[in-house]
């Protein structure tokens, strides 16, 4: 019943009974949901129609062109990218019925809590521990987790932790969905390079989680937590961008608009720039393609890596472009911003923010390993903490 | 927005290149001819043209050829590179073909549907450094007689005609008339050799007036489609390299299992997914005769040709001492590769061609 004719017939009374202009957004945004017009790959009943992924650019199309409300994606893009996928994948009826209508109209946000201090880039080696409370059968939670956005307005988190210190790492975790309102989490605003806080550090004392809210298996968080991730690197990318659509684009304008400030080492630093910047474009909208044509290839593994190392380059030379003006700031003011834009502001926050995208969503380090040895099937180093306890770990 | 996917039609066409390839044009093969007297694989060239028809890719049906585009060619460029195989399909299947359809008249048509069987193989009488839009205007042409001389003329020892830009216009020279001598030079690239070419009062035909235009196009598309031959170069170093750090021992483990080479493979291979986007970007602009096929074969340019030589570069250093001996092919990409970074124009000289299209002036 889904190909594409018959969704845009399905959308086209859809608006007509919600005309979106004379009814309110939540209401607007939950019938939607209930019409399986929300993500309509997802299953009936859940938001969905069982439909091809690729067919909801039909309904997007035509409920854009209705001026319809849209659930702000930007702002709850952790739950539908990350939580989302997860209880779908993982979660019980109830917890399906429970959790994803919410997250999706936005009316519940979602956080991660995954990184810890001492869980970077090793994540598997994370010591937030979770202790079952034999009398109620719930789920007492100690620790601290870190660069965790959305924390301060989040009603839900992904959380994983560690149930069996006795087992190797990857197989004495266990992954949950823990209440940002219970009292023995506290967040805290974790203050960055560029002076604004977008991210939070959470201590989590006795944190009371019932056994209903565990996704997947005791000890089966690891393997839980790889469906989030694939998730998050799925969505960066996918996006079609005009040329001069990045970074590249206030430098280009700035060049074009003060000829005072070039500079012949400039110019050809621009140009390279430029050219790598297009291309890396070219790349993305050829990764594109080849999603609409269903043959997703490898390719996507590498995006975040180029557009990270371009990205710092890129604003590196613009502020010194900017000479004198590249030794101002525009402010450094603590302000916890609702959404972050790479490229807004000035030259020097996009400098010092841009730092960070070699290191969030997977270090460069870690993805050219995972590009190694997943694209290019190189063995992996040889490792040292497969068969050791976790606790036995060094730390 | 180009089409930056290969069709099944290029995909089929991709294979049965690849299948003639890996049965007629070995690495070894390659190696053992490219000092001998006959560095051009003249067998190979028939079976590519002749047998398979790909000589007549660019030319209308109604000369003889396929009336198929840029596209497909590019697909024939990936694999020629991935070979390094030693025939003039660029420089007389893309270049002097581009720069004869550019070029009005009977002559011209002649000419096209003799390129396209590839029984004649022509070649354009300018230096394979040369970038769109350099004069090449070097021999003097008087009362359809020439004279002068063009160095580093990619192919010109293969040729059966030159075609040759004066400042009165383009002009069609048989190799073989007298008044023509074609001087072989030891290259860096062996398997794309180079020759000087002097003209002393050879007898030629006029093919058009002007020669800026039809050389200008065919040096366009020749820089377009270079690209994807660097493709093939970029694509082989690293297949292979791959290939070999698995199976390499060394301190008891195979050496790709260091982070310290993994990294850099990894690196090389985003590199090659970038090279591709910016190679079907280009191929794509000009089989659509698109506006921008000018900006998208410098952009083409600027990227590939200096990731075909970081490709072959890893290549030869990741293999070690192995990839320093003469018998090892690694050598034949590198210097492929590096001749490949100066022909048609530099990567410099493109992106000072995109500093205009793009509008970010110079100081």
């Amino acid at each position: 019943m889904t190909d594409a004719n018959r969704l845009r017939e399905l959308t086209r009374e859809f608006l007509a009974a919600h005309p979106p202009a004379s009814t309110g957004r939540g209401d607007f945004l939950r019938a939607r949901f209930d019409a399986g017009l929300a993500w309509v790959h997802y299953p009936e009943g859940l938001g969905g129609l069982g439909a091809p992924r690729s067919l909801q650019a039909v309904v997007d199309t035509e409920l854009e062109a209705a001026g319809a409300p849209d659930n702000d994606p930007r702002r709850i893009g952790i739950g539908l990218g990350m939580a989302a996928p997860t209880v779908l994948g993982f979660g019980t009826d109830e917890q399906k019925r429970r959790f994803l209508r919410p997250l999706w109209t936005g009316e519940e946000v979602w956080c991660q809590l995954f990184s810890e201090p001492g869980a970077g880039s090793d994540l598997a080696a994370l010591g937030t521990r979770a202790v079952r409370d034999e009398a109620s059968g719930d789920w007492i939670v100690n620790g601290q987790k870190v660069w965790t956005s959305s924390a301060h307005s989040a009603r839900w988190a992904i959380l994983i932790a560690r149930t069996d210190p006795e087992q190797p790492k990857h197989r004495g975790i266990t992954y949950f969905v823990c209440d940002m309102t219970d009292p023995g989490v506290d967040v805290r605003p974790l203050r960055q390079i560029t002076g604004e806080a977008e991210f939070n550090e959470v201590f989590l004392t006795d944190v009371r989680i019932p056994d209903a809210h565990r996704l997947g298996g005791v000890g089966e968080g690891w393997k839980v937590a790889q469906t989030t991730l694939m998730n998050e690197r799925v969505s960066i990318g996918g996006m079609r961008i005009p040329r001069e659509g990045g970074m590249i684009g206030p430098v280009a304008r700035t060049w074009r608009e003060r000829p005072e400030l070039r500079t012949h080492d400039l110019h050809q630093r621009l140009l390279k720039l430029w050219v790598d910047a297009e291309v890396a474009r070219l790349t993305g909208e050829r990764l594109r393609q080849q999603l609409v044509a269903g043959q997703p290839g490898p390719e996507g593994s590498g995006m975040k890596l180029g557009f990270a190392r371009l990205n710092q380059e890129i604003s590196g030379l613009e502020v010194e472009l900017l000479g004198e003006e590249g030794l101002l700031y525009d402010d450094w003011t603590m302000r916890r911003p609702e959404l972050v834009d790479f490229t807004g502001r000035e030259a020097g926050y996009r400098y010092l923010r841009s730092k960070g995208n070699s290191i969030e969503g997977g270090t460069s380090e870690v993805l050219l390993n995972i590009v190694a040895e997943r694209v290019l099937g190189l063995p992996s180093e040889p490792r040292t903490d497969k068969d050791v306890a976790w606790k036995d770990l060094a730390r | 927005m180009s089409d930056l996917l290969y069709s099944e039609e290029e995909e089929a066409l991709r294979s049965a290149v690849r299948d003639l390839l890996t049965d007629h044009c070995d690495a070894a093969a390659v190696l053992a001819r490219v000092e001998t007297a006959e560095p051009h694989d003249r067998e190979l060239w028939k079976a590519l043209t002749d047998g398979m028809g790909l000589a007549g890719l660019l030319v209308p049906e109604e000369l003889g050829g396929q009336g198929a585009t840029h596209r497909e060619a590019a697909v024939v460029l990936e694999e020629l590179g991935r070979a390094v195989a030693p025939v003039p399909y660029l420089t007389s299947a893309v270049v002097a073909t581009e720069a004869l359809l550019a070029c009005e008249g009977e002559a011209a048509r002649e000419l096209l549907v003799a390129l396209a069987s590839g029984r004649t193989v022509g070649v354009l009488a300018v230096p394979l450094s040369g970038a769109p839009g350099d004069d090449h205007a070097g021999v003097r042409e008087r009362d359809g007689v020439l004279h002068g001389r063009v160095t580093a003329v990619a192919d010109a020892a293969t040729a059966d005609v030159f075609l040759v830009p004066t400042a009165t216009g383009l002009f069609a020279v048989d190799a073989a008339r007298d008044g023509v001598t074609v001087e072989p030079a030891a290259s860096l690239d062996l398997t794309r050799p180079l020759a000087a070419v002097a003209f002393d009062g050879a007898h030629t035909r006029a093919l058009a007036p002007e020669a800026g235009p039809a050389v200008a196009r065919g040096l366009r598309a020749g820089a377009g489609l270079l690209a994807s031959e660097q493709l093939g170069v970029a694509e082989w170093c690293l297949t292979e390299t791959v290939g070999y750090v698995k199976e390499r021992h060394q301190f008891n483990r195979p050496v790709g299992s260091f982070q310290a080479l993994k990294h850099r493979l990894a690196q090389l291979w985003l590199e090659v997914v970038n090279t591709r986007a910016a190679a079907r970007n280009a191929a794509d602009a000009l089989a659509t005769g698109d506006v921008e096929s000018g900006l998208a074969a410098a952009l083409a340019q600027a990227y590939a040709a200096p990731a075909a030589v970081r490709a072959a570069e890893e290549a030869l250093q990741l293999h070690g001492g192995i990839g320093m001996t003469w018998e090892h092919p690694v050598h034949l990409y590198l210097k492929r590769a590096k001749a490949d970074a100066i022909a048609y124009g530099t990567a410099g000289r493109h992106r000072a061609a995109l500093a205009e299209l793009v509008d970010l002036q110079a100081p």
